[in-house]
């Protein structure tokens, strides 16, 4: 698959993790997206803003296509993850979800002891073969997370007796137990407090550079803290993409322009 | 002059109270409402209430009493007239009155003293309903005069018609509990007069059950035996085998429903499930002993196996089918009620539908399938109509699905149809047998029911 | 544990897993065969029940179907004046007894008489009067009483076969089993044969079986007996236990204060729920016939039993309705200045009165069905009459169906069935009529 760069309006010498080229979705006879061109970058972070139904969400889940899950979803267009199209009949659903991880708006862990939270993703796919092994990545992940000195010994407790903000560090953790290269991201500070908020933060700033990480986002301030690349998403469109720094301090279109001085949203 | 005739009065002087309680107040206060405290019609309600209530009251007193007045009354005759009696020629005599007093078949020759009972029993049947008849209209004709004083333009009477209908409103909410206490304590007052007779521990743990008993001390004939153990035990081996068929049947297709089924398929399968649970047991019996029984029967001897005509497994084969709806509509709901994140949380990290389903979605739900287990067994335990048509009489301790066994609720119906005096230890037996069932499916719904208020409060 | 390294900000992307190695790939496809066969099982275990649907109302209708016929023969019955003096003699009450006690059974013999002339020994002749059934004999009366001129004159009728011709007729009994195997002789089969070839056999459908209560005899039996001692049971039922459940669930859903009582009462209805039924029976038993002394197999005692077992449906399915009705509408009432109890009674209860229809007429036809209960309060009782209030001895569809399975007589088999029928339409019905309540009257706030 070789796509040409000159189809976005970024031009740029590295080659993208992902890339999404003439993406519509329909839910129904629902538009959610129109035509959506986007690359997304290995050692970067993107935050997809816009304000409530503009199609940040149901873009971030055509990527790990968590949408084969609706029934009355139809994806169209291309999707590329290293120049393999994801929606291709070879590409397996499985393996691409343990490549594309995802972390959700409000923190799921499972009903099972927090260990078993994280050592679920290996074991399903075999990443382990010695408990040894799993044992490390248990602890690799959890340390990667943040979580390991507030958990570590109790980890044969449950996932759900956790905080908040821990549980959602636990599923942060829990995705990159399955060494994922992509992180997507939905709102997930969306149900937690401030300082969570900030632990969280500053864990997406420390994964950076292990892993690609896509988020959605309804805090522009969020974006601008955590992200390289911002996209803004308006009705289904994509609206404007570029380095965060340039689309804050100076917008190309006078509606993004609108959104991030607050005008609606 | 019966009842009806009687009822049809009261309400007519109802009627009458109703307008009259009306008039007066509308008449105190010239036909000015806003003089009234309340509406005109609350003064007419608050008359019926106040006075058809107590008169109904009456009647239904002496409908629940005066059977059992008039029986101890004559049974004190039948003592004076014929000298020291057994319980059971005195329940002989007691029946001869009254069906020669009703013109019914009589089983012995009519002589002069049984007719003289006759008409004495029917003189004290007639006087009894007059007097109670009188109680009653004494009582609605003093109540209305009180009430007509009562009525006064500044009577509270929708405040009181209020009070009447909450009250009203109380009662019928305790009838459950009145419900519960009613099973508890006839079975309980009957268990207790069948211990008289048995122990409770050759009860529970007897190995022989054979209830007959002889009627009168000289007859020949077995004392009977209340060894209960091989019921209990026949009632769970076909409850075990009727889980063996519906437990994997109804999880795997609630399962298979919720989240593999394509809606053509659930469009199917939703309303099969539905019928099945709908089809009355008597007809899973009818089911069970014309095509399942000889079907098994003729495959068995087909294979060279000794197969008893009314097997253990032809009986837990269709209760197994019966609770099939059950268990698959309440695993339904139980998997249901796992939250989506979980199934998206798990589907996200690369599982299939099927890890996700064994691993997340399951233990998840656990509580709420474990508890549709319970509630199916408790209901398979207390049917009754499948193994009085398919399972057998004989009280054998097997563990072979080939024999025939007998259960519980098999003996409950053989010991009470048909003709029996209500006394013997056979007929208490029932009752005590049906303590034990309710008391062992109390327990099994208790324990689901907590298991499942427990599980939701998880996800609340 | 060992210190994992690369830990450090900024450093290089972790290795990715060999997701295309040849041992990932044979893992996948393992993992998608064993989905493959889970989703087998699944398929299979709703296709059992599927198949055990079809097995239960398949057979039935196979044996039910004969059920709705009956054979009819077709004899010249000679009515003799000698037979029949007594009715042509005697007037007043004695008519009246002449017409009852005539020897109708004598015109049909002497008419198959006629038509085998050939059967002369005595046991063959037995066999030969056997060839009808003993509902014959009222037939005869009908019409002798209908117009008495008929006397001395001959007509020809269809006059009802016995039931073991009946199965014979309806390949029930099959001519191929050695005789000592079967009911029917050959003997029998013979005339069976020629009256068929002669056409004086016929079958009919069988409308008795709608018109006429429990008999010992299959070809007469019916099941209008059986419904109207249903229809009164749950007429009890209805009368009972639908304003009590709906009384309570209004108390339970608007007026009961947060406590340890209610919570009893509550958990009490859901335990009485689960209660097995043939308790409830028990229970019948003990209150209604030993301490109330109500009559025996009447209407009124097993409506009562089913009343109470009917109640923690209709309760439950009734608060669910009023719990529906949104507090908006209580508030826009209390707020025009009306009472608790008028805001309940004016407002809430109509608009939740579909779901409450629905959930009772479900309550009901799970009574319907009931029949464990009412063989402990002594429905089960062999009655032929039909009822004719609830105070009357009668039974029940479903025990009818009971009894009638219990029965030695092949040709029960397909009566029951039929009976069968019937109540699994009067069920169909009834849920239909609930499911068009709901679809119809269902509202969304």
């Amino acid at each position: 698959m070789n796509i040409q760069a000159a189809d976005t309006n970024i031009t740029t010498d590295r080659e993208p993790k992902m890339q999404a080229r003439r993406v519509n979705v329909f839910y129904g006879d629902t538009h959610a997206l129109k035509d959506v061109n986007l690359d997304i970058y290995a050692d970067e972070v993107t935050a997809l803003i816009g304000p409530s139904g503009c199609g940040k969400s149901t873009f971030l889940r055509c990527l790990n296509r968590m949408n084969d899950t609706v029934a009355s979803c139809r994806v169209k267009g291309v999707m590329t993850l290293d120049n393999e199209d994801i929606y291709s009949k070879q590409v397996d659903v499985v393996q691409l979800r343990a490549r594309v991880g995802m972390v959700f708006q409000k923190p799921n862990p499972f009903p099972k002891s927090i260990y078993d939270n994280v050592a679920y993703g290996p074991r399903i796919h075999g990443l382990a073969r010695k408990g040894d092994e799993l044992d490390e990545i248990v602890f690799t992940s959890l340390q990667k997370a943040g979580l390991w000195d507030e958990v570590k010994d109790r980890l044969d407790t449950s996932g759900t007796a956790l905080s908040g903000g821990q549980q959602q560090r636990l599923c942060i953790a829990r995705a990159i137990a399955v060494n994922p290269e992509v992180i997507l991201m939905d709102e997930p500070c969306s149900a937690l407090d401030p300082i969570a908020t900030a632990k969280i933060e500053e864990l997406i700033d420390e994964l950076k550079g292990h892993y690609a990480i896509v988020i959605v986002t309804h805090s522009m301030q969020q974006a601008a803290r955590v992200s390289q690349k911002t996209a803004f998403f308006h009705l289904g469109n994509l609206v404007e993409y570029g380095d965060t720094v340039e689309i804050f301090t100076n917008p190309q279109e006078p509606k993004t322009k609108d959104y991030i001085t607050g005008r609606y949203g | 002059m019966n009842t009806y005739i009687v009822l049809l009065i009261l309400l007519a002087l109802s009627v009458l109270n109703f307008t009259l309680g009306k008039k007066r107040v509308l008449a105190a206060v010239n036909g000015d409402m806003a003089g009234l405290h309340s509406l005109p019609n609350h003064y007419g309600w608050f008359a019926v209430i106040f006075s058809l209530t107590p008169s109904l009251f009456i009647l239904f007193i002496w409908m629940v009493s005066h059977g059992h007045i008039i029986d101890t009354i004559l049974i004190e005759k039948i003592k004076a007239t014929y000298g020291a009696l057994s319980d059971f020629e005195i329940n002989v005599h007691l029946s001869d009155i009254r069906n020669l007093a009703n013109n019914d078949a009589v089983s012995v020759a009519i002589s002069p003293e049984l007719r003289e009972a006759a008409d004495y029993y029917d003189k004290l049947r007639v006087n009894s309903f007059w007097a109670a008849a009188l109680l009653a209209f004494g009582i609605m004709l003093g109540a209305s005069a009180y009430i007509a004083k009562l009525i006064t333009p500044t009577l509270r009477a929708r405040n009181h018609i209020e009070q009447a209908v909450r009250f009203v409103l109380v009662a019928s909410s305790t009838i459950a509990i009145l419900t519960t206490i009613g099973i508890v304590l006839s079975l309980l007052f009957e268990t207790m007069l069948f211990l008289q007779h048995v122990a409770i521990d050759d009860f529970l743990f007897g190995l022989k059950w054979s209830p007959q008993t002889a009627l009168r001390a000289d007859q020949v004939g077995s004392s009977g035996s209340f060894g209960a153990l091989p019921l209990f035990a026949g009632t769970l081996f076909i409850t075990f085998i009727a889980l063996l068929v519906a437990g994997p049947i109804g999880l795997l297709s609630a399962i298979y429903m919720t989240e593999f089924a394509s809606d053509r398929i659930r469009t199917i399968a939703k309303p099969v499930l539905e019928i099945l649970a709908g089809v009355p047991t008597v007809v899973y019996g009818f089911f069970a002993a014309l095509v399942v029984a000889p079907a098994i029967r003729d495959f068995g001897t087909y294979v060279g196996l000794d197969v008893a005509s009314e097997s253990a497994l032809a009986a837990g084969l269709v209760m197994g089918i019966m609770i099939i709806p059950f268990i698959s509509s309440l695993s339904d709901d139980a998997i249901t009620a796992v939250p989506q994140s979980m199934r998206d949380g798990s589907l996200a990290l690369g599982s299939t539908k099927t890890e996700t389903m064994l691993k997340v979605l399951l233990p998840a739900a656990l509580p709420g399938v474990v508890s549709a287990f319970l509630l199916a067994t408790s209901r398979a335990v207390g049917e009754t109509m499948i193994v009085v048509m398919a399972a057998g009489m004989a009280a054998n301790l097997t563990a072979n699905p080939l024999d025939a066994v007998t259960t519980v609720t098999v003996q409950i119906v053989a010991l009470l149809t048909g003709d029996q005096e209500f006394d013997s230890a056979k007929t208490l037996s029932a009752f005590a047998l049906g303590l034990a069932l309710f008391i062992i499916t109390l327990c099994l719904n208790v324990v689901a029911l907590y298991v499942v208020r427990k599980y939701r409060e998880e996800y609340e | 544990m060992s210190k994992p390294e690369d830990l450090e900000k900024g450093s290089k992307l972790p290795q990715p897993t060999a997701w295309k190695s040849n041992e990932m790939l044979k893992r996948v496809k393992g993992r998608y065969r064993s989905e493959g066969r889970f989703k087998a099982m699944g398929f299979a275990a709703i296709c059992a029940a599927i198949i055990a649907l079809v097995l239960l109302v398949g057979s039935i209708f196979l044996t039910g179907i004969a059920g709705f016929s009956q054979t009819y023969v077709k004899l010249d019955i000679y009515f003799d004046p000698a037979v029949l003096e007594e009715i042509q003699t005697s007037s007043g009450e004695d008519l009246e007894n002449a017409f009852i006690s005539a020897n109708y059974a004598k015109l049909t013999q002497d008419s198959l008489r006629k038509l085998f002339p050939e059967v002369k020994s005595r046991r063959e002749v037995f066999r030969l009067f056997q060839f009808v059934s003993p509902g014959s004999r009222t037939q005869l009366q009908n019409i002798v009483r209908e117009d008495p001129g008929v006397i001395g004159k001959t007509q020809s009728l269809w006059i009802l076969a016995a039931d073991d011709v009946d199965m014979f007729v309806k390949g029930k009994i099959s001519r191929n089993v050695a005789q000592s195997d079967r009911k029917v002789s050959d003997l029998q089969i013979g005339w069976i044969d020629s009256l068929s070839a002669d056409g004086r056999l016929v079958k009919r459908f069988n409308w008795r079986f709608f018109s006429s209560g429990d008999s010992r005899e299959p070809e007469l039996a019916g099941i209008w007996g059986a419904t109207v001692g249903s229809f009164y049971t749950l007429l009890v039922t209805l009368i009972v236990a639908f304003p009590i459940g709906v009384l309570a669930a209004i108390y339970l859903e608007e007026f009961a204060p947060q406590n340890k009582i209610t919570d009893i009462i509550e958990v009490n209805i859901n335990n009485l729920a689960a209660v097995p039924s043939i308790v409830f029976g028990l229970l019948g038993l003990a209150i209604f016939l030993n301490v109330f002394q109500f009559p025996r197999s009447a209407p009124v005692v097993g409506g009562l039993t089913l009343a109470l077992m009917t109640l923690p449906t209709i309760i439950i399915a009734a608060r669910a309705a009023i719990k529906a009705v949104p507090p908006s509408i209580r508030d826009a009432a209390t707020g025009l200045g009306a009472s608790p109890n008028q805001v309940v009674f004016h407002h809430v209860l109509p608009l939740s009165m579909p779901g409450i229809m629905t959930g009772t007429i479900i309550g009901m036809a799970q009574a319907l069905g009931e029949t464990a209960p009412l063989l402990m309060i002594g429905m089960v009782a062999f009655v032929v009459d039909i009822p004719q209030g609830i105070f009357d001895a009668s039974t029940a569809l479903p025990v009818q169906i009971f009894l009638w399975a219990d029965s030695p007589e092949r040709a029960f088999v397909e009566k029951t069935s039929a009976a069968i029928i019937v109540l699994l339409a009067f069920l169909v019905t009834m849920n239909g009529l609930a499911i068009w309540l709901r679809q119809k009257f269902e509202r969304r706030w």
